[in-house]
């Protein structure tokens, strides 16, 4: 039970970073490749139908883990109390700016939204990567189960660490690149023209770069915490996730030089559901390690509501998500094709 | 209560009024809306789908800010409230992972089809977009309202030794008598908003003499929605709510009465002001014996003061518990007054040309916001000092391990934050209004980006 709920929460934050992870790289990149008034609608216009949902996910992810693991969620999200706190205000001001933008009459006003949507989304990417980044490393548990973290302390991975420091720093920098690649093939997919092109030609330039930081964070991850090893040494089988890992950035590049944005796009979804997933099976059955005792994690058995509760909870829940997965379904099939910057084509 | 504690209220307070301000419109207007498109199907009339349009515009601006507010409120469980969160989310967990999975993700998947999907739905189709995202904003405001008549009158629990909960029966948490009573009653409220900003909008159209045609569309369903639902909101919504809270949270309806002593053949009182040094109200102005018959349905009945509590019980804030329900109370029974005479006026075809109720009807617009944000209040001082009802206190909850300097600091940047929110809503919502209704089917290519909000 507490494995397949492990598995749910991790599933519910991977649909999340796919999808609005293409959202997030989009707004990074929408500052770059659209210039004119237009081209940066259209942009716009590629994700207005469906942010909103894909953001949905982090919501119903943030309530799965209330439900399921409250004294992660409750430790966690008092700990980083204060990174967590500038995601909700950036949370705000993206979709104030992916939304409003279309009412604003003047240059100013839309160049404000576009501003406000370009570097909320930015700052977005680097702070979920960081995270990400400080839930591998560890925080200082206390006996309580409660922790709280400063911004920074020295920037070392010590027994004091802070919220930034150069291992949560690459985490963060993993993330821009990667979402900004996939946010790239996704416009790619959803525009043509000039706005295609020039998406390719900036998922094409980053691709190098994402090879390296991939490499970086995992030499990075190894020598933080040689221990997430353990699971993939206990069960070898594992070690088909980095592999999937390594097919995906192949067929990234292989894809993109056969000009196939579609499966361009699957690919960078699939790496990263592979780097998630890795990451998960690495450090189940913690969820959030102590840098200080081992014996202080939080982890699947000492965080997890009462079984009744979970037990029911699997009915409703499965119920629910058929029912959002079919609205998913729906409405991606209602919007699809390429948004043209002109004339009805698309989503008209 | 020390200086953490109070912050760490004040934060949850400050966010969740404002958040509030916005989904109170969205539930009544998502009603109001689907009796517009419901009106152009059954007459064939387009006045009323370009009304429908009209208000779609401003649900959209409503429904984004109703969005991005509600957001961090999912999170100001676990950031703010940690020890709350920690013991409580295998109850209160359920329904607040139930919004996200069976509304929000209703909500955002027909919002976009709603607002600029006409076109490609045709007529039925469209009524359906409409009547999903209608479901979907009511069942959200459900899921909420469990969530906090668990608070209110903890049910269908067992609690373990380490002091955490867990539901032990889904269907009893879902249908907690307290949740139903407070749904019927809050969900009255909202459609009172919508009501009275839609019959506001109508009124302002008329008084400048602009969009007459859908100024009086505005003002017919807004003023016959108002009269439905402000009476429903005193009875038997309020009344039938006010008798169980009165029968499980004694304390709380002498506090709000301004009950100091135990009184058979209690009286109402209608003004004054508490004194809760002297246990008295100073100038008090009340009627004999109503208050017992309100309760118990005859006069002579026995109604507890607050003197057979002790005080480690009484609500923590008894004056602004007592003025929250006052001004809740007394703006629901003004609302009554106010929509009676407009639809009499309506009913005797002289309600367009009565410029003074057209004014009246216009300069209402604030009221239903105060009165919902009053009854709110209400409901949430009149619960401390507990967090659970009888079971944990509000000091027991918050996170120890934020202090009151970080939690003043984000607190601060809310307040900033949601100010400049506030003015891009009125400046928006106000260019919608002057901007006026009228127009065909809105063309995505001409009406800018497609949106979900």
């Amino acid at each position: 039970m507490l494995f397949v709920w492990f598995w749910l929460v991790a599933v519910m934050i991977t649909a999340y970073v796919v999808l609005d992870g293409f959202d997030l790289g989009a707004g990074v990149l929408h500052l770059f490749i659209a210039k004119t008034d237009e081209e940066r609608r259209t942009v716009i216009r590629t994700i207005g139908p469906v942010w909103d949902g894909n953001e949905v996910w982090l919501l119903a992810g943030g309530g799965t883990l209330y439900f399921a693991f409250p004294l992660l969620y409750a430790s966690g999200f008092s700990g980083f109390y204060l990174p967590l706190m500038m995601v909700l205000w950036l949370l705000v001001l993206r979709g104030i700016g992916i939304e409003l933008r279309g009412h604003a009459s003047s240059h100013v006003w839309r160049g404000f939204f576009d501003g406000c949507f370009g570097i909320s989304s930015l700052l977005l990417i680097i702070f979920f990567g960081a995270a990400l980044g400080n839930v591998i490393r560890g925080v200082p548990l206390q006996k309580d189960g409660y922790f709280f973290l400063p911004l920074w302390t020295d920037w070392r991975v010590g027994p004091r660490p802070g919220v930034l420091d150069w291992y949560t720093v690459i985490a963060g920098l993993v993330a821009l690149v990667a979402l900004t690649v996939h946010g790239a093939h996704y416009v790619a997919l959803k525009t043509d023209g000039e706005l295609n092109l020039r998406a390719r030609r900036l998922a094409g330039m980053l691709w190098p770069a994402l090879l390296i930081v991939t490499l970086l964070s995992l030499w990075a991850t190894l020598s933080v915490r040689a221990e997430l090893l353990n699971n993939y040494k206990n069960y070898p089988v594992l070690f088909v996730i980095p592999a999937a890992v390594a097919a995906s950035l192949i067929c990234m590049f292989v894809f993109r030089w056969k000009t196939n944005d579609k499966a361009v796009f699957l690919s960078s979804s699939a790496f990263l559901i592979f780097m998630l997933v890795g990451a998960a099976a690495a450090v189940y059955p913690n969820l959030l390690m102590s840098t200080t005792d081992p014996t202080l994690n939080v982890t699947v058995y000492n965080a997890a509501t009462g079984q009744h509760s979970l037990s029911i909870g699997l009915i409703w829940w499965g119920f629910g998500m058929a029912l959002a997965v079919s609205y998913f379904v729906f409405i991606y099939r209602m919007f699809k094709g390429k948004v043209t910057q002109t004339g009805t084509g698309g989503y008209a | 209560m020390d200086g953490a504690a109070l912050i760490h209220r004040l934060h949850f307070a400050f966010t969740v009024t404002f958040h509030y301000l916005f989904p109170q419109l969205t539930m009544g207007l998502a009603l109001l809306i689907v009796v517009l498109k419901t009106m152009a199907l059954r007459t064939g009339n387009d006045a009323y789908n370009q009304a429908a349009r009209f208000w779609a515009k401003i649900f959209g601006i409503n429904f984004l800010m109703g969005v991005v507010t509600g957001i961090p409120m999912e999170f100001q469980f676990g950031t703010n409230w940690s020890h709350f969160a920690r013991l409580t989310g295998g109850v209160i967990g359920q329904p607040l992972v139930m919004e996200g999975v069976f509304s929000f993700f209703l909500e955002s998947a027909f919002l976009g089809l709603f607002l600029y999907g006409e076109k490609r739905l045709g007529p039925k189709g469209h009524w359906w977009a409409a009547f999903l995202v209608f479901l979907g904003s009511w069942l959200s405001g459900f899921f909420i309202i469990v969530t906090d008549a668990w608070m209110q009158h903890p049910v269908a629990y067992q609690r373990f030794a380490d002091g955490s909960f867990q539901v032990i029966s889904f269907w009893g948490l879902l249908f907690n008598p307290w949740a139903l009573l407070q749904y019927a009653h809050n969900m009255s409220g909202a459609v009172i908003t919508a009501a009275f900003v839609m019959s506001a909008v109508g009124a302002y159209y008329l008084l400048e003499g602009i969009f007459i045609e859908q100024g009086r569309i505005f003002l017919r369903v807004g003023v016959i929605a108002g009269v439905i639902f402000s009476i429903l909101q005193i009875f038997p919504t309020g009344d039938l709510h006010g008798r169980y809270m009165a029968q499980h949270q004694p304390v709380t309806t002498a506090a709000m009465e301004g009950l100091f002593k135990t009184e058979t053949g209690a009286p109402i009182v209608i003004l004054g002001q508490p004194d809760e040094e002297h246990r008295r109200i100073d100038n008090p102005l009340a009627v004999n014996k109503v208050l017992s018959f309100l309760i118990y349905g005859h006069t002579s009945a026995e109604v507890k003061g607050l003197n057979e509590f002790p005080k480690d019980v009484w609500p923590t804030n008894i004056p602004l518990l007592y003025y929250s329900y006052h001004i809740m109370a007394g703006l629901g029974t003004i609302f009554v007054a106010v929509m009676v005479v407009a639809v009499f006026l309506l009913w005797r075809k002289k309600l367009f040309a009565s410029r003074w109720m057209l004014w009246i009807l216009m300069l209402c617009l604030p009221f239903p916001y105060i009165a919902n944000t009053a009854g709110w209040m209400t409901a949430e001082i009149g619960r401390q000092p507990w967090l659970v009802y009888n079971i944990m206190r509000t000091t027991e909850g918050y996170s120890k391990n934020v202090h009151a300097g970080n939690a003043l600091f984000t607190l601060l940047g809310f307040m900033g934050l949601y100010t400049v929110l506030a003015i891009l809503f009125l400046y928006l919502v106000h260019r919608e209004i002057l901007h006026g209704p009228g127009g065909a089917v809105t063309d995505v290519n001409l009406a800018g980006p497609i949106t979900v909000a």
